[in-house]
């Protein structure tokens, strides 16, 4: 653990990370843009899977195996969404989400 | 000195994460996400998981980040501005945001948290070991998982973005 920091001050930097994620994702009209939100989301997830491993529970390391899943989701995840919006460029000319309403062609 | 150290890291990764998902420049924005996700690794080095934090630094700093900025590049001009959304909307969005901030940090707060007194380090070779462990409590099922779900979204998304046309 941190010398002289509680696992309360970590935990509400995980969670105001976690919040302006959120209003990012509900207020930005561009994919790009969402997908940056996210990884944000998924940020703030892998430090409170950390953190609460190092506070509470110091000589397993099942946080950390955990943490480093999402990160290797969040990358395929990053990947996939990329490219998929790189084909919707193709077909639409543009990323606004409000360009995007049918997810049939 | 570390609580100074602690300070400065969360509030750099507060304020460039603000700054990331307000900003009107898109490849700004990207900027400031990567000051974010360096200082958030600073975290996992201060808490002694460096092989985590080197993990962070090289699949977000080094892969997403420049993952994001080639599909700018791609789809964007450079200067490219974000469409803003109304101001009723964001007002709105934010208080969303600020109630539900309230809520989890009063939970957070008053939750009687078990902190453990013993510290442990953790090297490299005990990640090492208990992730190719198939034994009581080992990782090696997520791990194998894992790997096949990397080289589907790989094979996936040269799929995806070569297109319809050209085969």
């Amino acid at each position: 653990m941190i010398e002289n920091i509680s696992i309360y001050e970590l935990l509400t930097v995980s969670t105001i990370l976690f919040f302006i994620g959120l209003y990012g994702f509900l207020t930005r009209k561009n994919l790009i843009a969402m997908m940056m939100a996210i990884e944000l989301l998924l940020n703030a997830a892998v430090i409170n899977f950390v953190v609460i491993n190092k506070y509470l529970f110091p000589d397993m390391l099942q946080g950390v195996y955990f943490s480093i899943f999402i990160i290797a989701v969040a990358a395929a995840e990053t990947a996939l969404a990329i490219s998929i919006i790189i084909n919707l460029y193709r077909l639409k000319t543009s990323v606004a989400i409000t360009e995007t309403e049918t997810m049939k062609y | 000195m570390e609580r100074v150290f602690f300070y400065i890291f969360a509030v750099i990764i507060i304020v460039f994460a603000i700054a990331s998902v307000t900003s009107k420049k898109i490849l700004r924005a990207i900027m400031y996400l990567l000051m974010s996700l360096l200082a958030i690794a600073a975290l996992y080095f201060m808490m002694d998981y460096a092989f985590l934090g080197a993990v962070q630094m090289a699949v977000y700093a080094g892969g997403i980040i420049i993952l994001f900025i080639f599909s700018v590049l791609l789809i964007h001009h450079v200067e490219g501005e974000i469409e803003e959304p109304s101001k009723m909307r964001k007002i709105g969005m934010a208080l969303l945001s600020l109630l539900g901030l309230g809520i989890s940090l009063a939970t957070i707060y008053s939750f009687d948290f078990k902190v453990a007194t013993k510290t442990a380090t953790t090297s490299v070779e005990n990640i090492g070991k208990g992730l190719l462990n198939y034994g009581e409590g080992g990782f090696i099922l997520p791990f194998e998982v894992i790997s096949i779900l990397l080289l589907a979204a790989m094979i996936g998304a040269i799929i995806i973005a070569k297109g319809r046309k050209n085969i």
